[in-house]
């Protein structure tokens, strides 16, 4: 119940906020502010609460209720601990986005703060849905108030922007869509039993060919989600355009359902595709990790800039995910809230910065960390995490990633491991071009006040405590990660079992880490017998 | 005619009574709220005499009429619309009609609500093709209403001269059909096919063919859409609803009623056709809609793709396929009345606000009305949270339930299109106001209960889209 109160919350405070925005500008801000602060309050006495231990497959909280029972379709939210890290980051980043508008936001504010409650209620149900209806339903109901967001409240180029946004996330959510319909039919006519119940369709049994073009729609849908390098070129419009709560967001939370996506719904649900599928994501990821970070390394506008540093760093996300080993699983969803705070931070500065100097040229700026000490100091930080500078959380997660992937594929891992020089190059031009060298203009502006310094603190703190700490969230996510590595590489071996009656007994139970190894051993001696 | 007769078809003899009363009423006093309530009242009365009735039995009148839960379903959704249609009507001669002689406009109007009627419930070619008329003739009517308004003479005569030229096909088919067999009755075409020579059977398929035309026609689904945007402009708001709700949706039940009964299912060269229209539709529709700057004919394109998508429904048939096809059309009713009823609400000076820039900045003259708007523009682009996204569920749950993989992914991929304009639509309202029109409109009481009506349909359609159960259950009741 305490999970369906998370999204009433936000909802609620949305409407009240709209209301209340039309006789007063704080106001809906103040609710706001009070909604993602309750959610956060929640989301934390879950996290303290819960028994780590009983991870195995238990939920930490759900909810069931019928909604639809013509079609099986229910309101069934829950709760395991990736979700929950997923809820904290969500509740987090809520809290920021709306104080860093508090000032940015002039115009329509009732309203803006509607459209901001209603995508993090859309997000939060992303997170918690365990129904394929309804995590479509979430899924899209986050997008229309982000689309206004941009298009409203946005730079100058925001309709064509937010356009662009809501056609490829639209389009490629329709196609998940219809592989859901696809899944819901097949397990129907299997079992006779037509429902949208994630743990039930788990178990869907169906032709590889089939299950390969129903995998395709939901990787459709994650992987724009992700910007994945062919499917990128919505996100720097989009992060470019929207405002700052918007970029923040976008970066902080949107990218990071696609990776939620990817791990929740398509391992689990078609392992024996995803193994198919996983040499092309695979070369995907590095793609994107080094076409990202290359064109980071061009840009001139500095949001365009910050954006590409998002496509780069989700290709890591996608070459993790596809590794299929706890280490690098553990790798993506420390990256998924290490990238979170570093690109969401730096979405802050820079919106500060164009708020103040009204231009997101680089090469009108320079030499300002005379004028802007403390954003200068913020800026480091955050640029040097962005880099993967050790002692920072993305440094933990990117060397997982890589240590994970390592055994996946060699060559794959060795050419993504460039992409650390890659992102120093990136990083340390646009700290160089932005708060260094010679002064270009004589700009007059303010620092970061205390209610910027107080969000950029807590987010410098959360990311050192992840980069010394990191044990602290693996350990939440820990169960759930096993859990669905065991599910791939368990369908998987039991396959090669089944075709080969000689092959050897598989000790399902063990750590995953060395399950793929022996997987990886049960493919030579296949080919030997062969 | 035994007393079930008179009985189950009380309500259209309610209406036509009605209509025939309130043309009496006219000749002793000429008075328009007199003649609105007149008719308010009979709508009202036939649509109790609907609810009213058994729908258990289904009751045969010779080979006629069949009245059943069916067509009762459709008579209760037509008798609803037209309620709307007369409130938003009033407003409308109210407000943009100089002339006196505003009363005859009520009785086509409920003479046209009785064709409709009729026609849901028809089994039998004379009677569908009577009702039809009966339909179309009072529509060129209407259409025409606004005589001193050139564009809408224009429309009336486009829409004679087209609807004349579909009914000769629809007759000229109907002949072919009794020609091979000498039936005119719809379940008689189910069995008599599987003994035909080749001959017959070909011209039992070109029958049926020219048929389509006609019923493509009233349905306004491509190739037959021409008229479809100029008669939409053409006519008045509350017109233009109609034509969207009680014509269209009297076709539909038709249609599911003869292809069900008649088992028409059988030819897949008709069923090829259907799927061609029903892309065609689906694609020209939304694309055609894009490059359009009045509101009405941006309506009128998504009007077209909006029965491209039905035709899904109708093309998977089985047992899910008319259940869809009747769960959208009830939502696109609900949500296409709101829309032409908000047209008519907010046109404030004599000319109606069809122009795109007429909306601009309405989220901050008229926060109610825009909100209203922008859920009734969501839910036709099908948006969660909305009734409008229930019915595209529907429809795709029968779609890839009979395996229509294509129609499917067309309809995915038009609908993409499509979110295009109507979110156009709705980011033009929230832009901030040019202060070009001026927000000053006295509250009269018409407007008040238009904006009732409105307050109703903008909760009915985000109920259904949160709740949609009941209505789920009661359109699976229907066989």
């Amino acid at each position: 119940m305490i999970l369906v109160w998370l999204v009433i919350i936000l909802m609620g405070s949305g409407l009240l906020g709209w209301i209340a925005g039309r006789w007063n500008n704080t106001l809906p801000r103040m609710i706001s502010l009070a909604g993602t602060l309750g959610q956060l309050v929640i989301v934390a006495s879950l996290w303290l609460g819960h028994d780590q231990n009983t991870g195995w497959g238990a939920w930490i909280t759900s909810y069931t209720c019928p909604w639809i029972p013509a079609f099986g379709i229910q309101i069934k939210l829950a709760a395991d601990g990736l979700s929950l890290l997923m809820l904290l980051l969500t509740s987090f980043l809520g809290v920021l986005s709306v104080l860093v508008s508090w000032k940015e936001i002039k115009t329509k504010v009732g309203f803006f703060h509607f459209n901001l409650m209603f995508t993090l209620a859309g997000i939060t149900g992303v997170f918690v849905s365990f129904d394929l209806f309804l995590f479509y339903f979430s899924w899209e109901v986050m997008l229309i108030p982000m689309y206004f967001l941009i298009s409203l409240w946005g730079y100058e180029n925001r309709t064509y922007a937010a356009n662009k946004f809501f056609l490829f996330t639209q389009a490629s959510g329709l196609l998940m869509f219809l592989s859901i319909l696809g899944l819901y039919f097949i397990h129907g006519r299997n079992t006779g039993v037509f429902t949208f119940d994630y743990e039930q369709l788990l178990g869907t049994t169906m032709v590889p060919q089939m299950a390969f073009i129903l995998m395709l729609g939901f990787v459709a849908a994650f992987i724009v989600k992700l910007s994945t390098v062919p499917f990128h070129s919505w996100l720097p419009d989009a992060h470019t355009q929207a405002p700052t709560a918007g970029s923040v967001i976008l970066a902080g939370l949107l990218l990071k359902t696609g990776a939620y996506g990817l791990i929740r719904f398509v391992l689990p649900f078609f392992p024996e595709a995803s193994h198919q599928f996983a040499p092309l994501a695979m070369l995907l990821g590095v793609i994107s990790i080094l076409y990202g970070a290359k064109l980071a390394f061009a840009q001139t506008d500095l949001k365009r800039l910050v954006a590409y540093i998002s496509v780069s760093h989700m290709g890591f996300i996608l070459l993790g995910i596809y590794a299929f080993n706890e280490m690098a699983m553990q790798g993506v969803v420390m990256q998924m809230i290490a990238h979170s705070l570093s690109t969401g931070a730096l979405f802050i500065i820079v919106g500060a910065l164009h708020d103040r100097i009204h231009t997101r040229d680089i090469d009108q700026m320079g030499g300002l960390w005379t004028s802007v000490p403390r954003m200068g100091a913020m800026g480091l930080i955050f640029i040097m995490a962005s880099l993967g500078l050790p002692g920072l959380g993305n440094f933990i997660a990117e060397i997982l990633i890589l240590t994970g992937s390592f055994p996946a594929h060699k060559v794959l891992t060795i050419i993504a491991t460039t992409g650390f020089v890659a992102s120093t190059l990136y990083a340390l031009r646009m700290l160089q071009k932005v708060f260094y060298g010679n002064e270009r203009k004589q700009w007059k502006m303010s620092d970061f006040g205390f209610r910027e310094m107080g969000v950029m603190i807590s987010l410098t703190v959360v990311t050192i405590w992840l980069g010394l700490f990191p044990t602290s969230v693996l350990q939440v996510s820990k169960a759930s990660v096993q859990k669905i590595i065991e599910k791939v590489n368990d369908t998987r071996a039991k396959e090669s079992e089944a075709g080969q009656t000689a092959a050897k007994k598989i000790d399902t139970r063990s750590i995953p880490l060395t399950t793929l190894r022996k997987n990886e051993n049960l493919k030579i001696e296949l080919q030997n017998q062969n | 005619m035994s007393i079930p007769d008179i009985m189950s078809l009380l309500p259209m003899e309610i209406l036509a009574g009605g209509m025939l009363f309130t043309m009496l009423l006219i000749a002793v006093k000429r008075n328009h709220v007199l003649a609105f309530t007149c008719t308010l009242i009979v709508v009202a009365a036939s649509l109790i005499s609907v609810l009213s009735i058994k729908r258990n039995t289904p009751h045969a009148i010779g080979e006629l009429v069949l009245i059943d839960h069916f067509g009762l379903f459709y008579q209760a959704l037509i008798l609803l619309a037209t309620f709307a249609v007369v409130l938003f009507s009033y407003i409308s001669l109210r407000n943009f009609f100089p002339e006196r002689r505003k009363e005859e406009y009520y009785l086509l109007l409920m003479l046209a609500t009785l064709g409709s009627a009729m026609m849901v419930v028809s089994t039998h070619f004379v009677s569908f093709f009577v009702s039809l008329e009966i339909l179309s003739v009072s529509l060129y009517s209407l259409i025409g209403y606004y005589r001193e308004r050139t564009i809408a003479i224009e429309a009336g005569l486009k829409y004679l001269i087209l609807a004349a030229m579909s009914s000769a096909f629809l007759l000229f088919g109907m002949g072919l059909i009794y020609s091979v067999e000498g039936k005119l009755t719809f379940h008689a075409l189910a069995t008599i096919t599987p003994t035909l020579s080749p001959a017959s059977l070909m011209m039992m398929v070109a029958g049926i063919g020219m048929m389509m035309t006609g019923i493509g026609f009233k349905l306004a689904v491509v190739p037959f859409h021409m008229w479809t945007p100029d008669v939409y402009q053409g006519a008045s708001s509350p017109i233009t609803a109609f034509i969207a709700t009680v014509s269209k949706g009297g076709m539909v039940a038709v249609l599911l009623r003869f292809f069900m009964m008649a088992d028409l299912y059988r030819f897949e060269k008709i069923m090829l056709a259907f799927t061609l229209i029903a892309i065609l539709s689906m694609l020209i529709g939304n694309l055609l809609a894009l490059m359009q700057s009045n509101v009405k004919r941006i309506l009128a394109y998504s009007s077209i793709a909006h029965f491209g998508y039905l035709l899904i429904a109708f093309v998977a048939g089985g047992e899910v396929g008319p259940q869809a096809a009747t769960f959208y059309l009830t939502v696109y009713i609900i949500t296409i009345l709101g829309a032409f009823g908000l047209i008519t609400i907010i046109s404030q000076s004599d000319a109606e606000a069809t122009s795109i820039e007429e909306y601009q900045g309405l989220f901050w003259r008229k926060p109610f009305l825009a909100a209203v708007f922008t859920v009734i523009l969501l839910s036709l682009a099908g948006i969660p949270l909305t009734a409008g996204f229930m019915g595209k569920y529907f429809l795709l749950t029968a779609g890839v339930g009979k395996s229509k993989w294509l129609l499917a992914f067309t309809l995915v991929i038009s609908s993409v299109i499509g979110l295009y304009y109507y979110l156009r639509l709705i980011v033009i309202m929230m832009k901030q106001d040019q202060d070009t029109i001026s927000s000053a409109k006295v509250f009269k009481f018409s407007s008040v209960v238009g904006i009732l009506a409105l307050t109703v349909i903008g909760v009915l359609i985000l109920w259904l889209g949160v709740n949609p159960g009941w209505l789920i259950s009661m359109v699976n009741s229907l066989p």
